[in-house]
């Protein structure tokens, strides 16, 4: 071994200085980013790798749910994930998700897929929106509450 | 078993039949959890055939020079201009329609009518263009290859077509370059309970209350009401496309 050209302790060595940037990716990458609602929480709406693994397929089931048949309000939501996810900078306003080292942008940089997410919807929590005109935390008199038919509409019920 | 029916035995089907089903009923069951997981106490049940959203436009009470109802549109679903009235996105639009004749002069609001029957969902190719069943018409912009045969298909001009990248959207109306869209009959308003689309809240503040939304389907709302005593039309009655839109005095 001696007379290699690398020897195991260099080998180590050079995989160390070649894989530090990406392992510093993945350790930026496995936590929330700072500054942003999740930081101070103690876990995401499923465990953490649950989300990792899966936050796409959650996704994409919502979003057929939601644009086809209306169901709004889901567990799992692209305006909850920003809301809670996006962080915000030194004079306190919200940073773009997929801004370099931002909390999407982080993986999908690393691993080069592009989310088409952000071709259409918003990158940082929407402000000006009315949470209860959008359907999602709302709790004031919907219209078809889950289970249970409302005064005068009962025969509009299922 | 008998050779004097032609039919085959119908055992061997039923044991295939039930073997796919048991087959499908474990592949789908990933699915099914996961939907299951998805479902919570805060999730509404969605749109139902129950209803059918429509409108109705007073083309008496539209105030000539009155903007309200566009500009409420534009800032509920934070459609922005670019000061390119070709190509800008409009959802709601005033028209003036003077007969030459008489001179007298007609202002009306055009929009997508949620036809019964559109044209736009007839042509999509991939049927991103679609029908809710509670009849409101969209755009499902997961689905949309921006080939814009809607837009030409529409014969109300309604719908617009998104030329450049957008940021800040609202997320009331997600939305982005390469997409048709149009009027959603302010379908997340719908989706949370509510009554009134922007437009008609724009219109009524303005104190003109042109506009009124409601329930086609139910005999009892205000709309079903005017529309049953007031004689309103459709425009372009005569393609049968059964509009949700409805003026009156026109």
């Amino acid at each position: 071994m001696r007379s290699s050209l690398i020897s195991n302790r260099r080998l180590i060595l050079l995989l160390t200085v070649l894989l530090t940037p990406a392992m510093q990716v993945l350790a930026e990458s496995a936590y929330v980013t700072e500054n942003s609602k999740a930081a101070v929480l103690e876990r995401c709406v499923a465990p953490t790798d649950v989300m990792r693994r899966n936050h796409m397929d959650f996704l994409r089931h919502g979003r057929d749910d939601t644009v086809l048949r209306g169901v709004r309000g889901l567990e799992y939501s692209l305006a909850e994930c920003i809301d809670c996810h996006a962080s915000t900078d030194a004079s306190g306003k919200a940073v773009s998700v997929a801004d370099e080292g931002e909390f999407c942008q982080a993986c999908h940089g690393y691993v080069a897929v592009s989310p088409a997410c952000f071709q259409c919807h918003r990158t940082t929590p929407d402000s000006a929106a009315g949470r209860e005109s959008l359907g999602y935390r709302f709790n004031a008199n919907p219209r078809h509450p889950v289970g249970q038919p409302v005064d005068g509409e009962t025969d509009h019920e299922q | 078993m008998s050779n004097k029916s032609d039919s085959p035995s119908t055992d061997r089907r039923q044991f295939i039949g039930g073997t796919l089903a048991a087959a499908g009923a474990l592949t789908l069951a990933p699915g099914v959890i996961l939907h299951a997981l998805a479902a919570n106490d805060k999730a509404t049940a969605g749109a139902s055939g129950e209803h059918r959203w429509g409108m109705v436009i007073d083309t008496n009470k539209c105030a000539d020079g009155c903007s309200a109802c566009v500009d409420a549109c534009n800032s509920e679903h934070a459609l922005e201009g670019h000061d390119r009235p070709a190509t800008d996105a409009v959802w709601i639009r005033p028209v003036k329609l003077k007969d030459k004749q008489t001179g007298h002069v007609n202002r009306l609001v055009m929009m997508c009518q949620h036809c019964e029957h559109p044209p736009c969902v007839d042509v999509c190719p991939t049927n991103a263009s679609f029908k809710r069943v509670d009849g409101v018409v969209l755009v499902d912009r997961h689905r949309c290859i921006g080939c814009r045969y809607c837009m030409m298909a529409c014969p109300y001009k309604a719908r617009s077509f998104v030329h450049e990248a957008l940021s800040d959207q609202s997320v009331n109306a997600p939305r982005g370059k390469g997409c048709v869209e149009s009027c959603t009959l302010c379908v997340h308003r719908i989706d949370a309970g509510g009554m009134r689309t922007a437009c008609q809240e724009a219109c009524e503040k303005e104190g003109h209350a042109a506009i009124l939304f409601g329930d086609l389907n139910d005999p009892e709302s205000e709309i079903s009401r005017v529309l049953k005593t007031h004689n309103s039309v459709q425009i372009r009655a005569d393609l049968e496309l059964n509009t949700g839109v409805r003026y009156l005095n026109l």
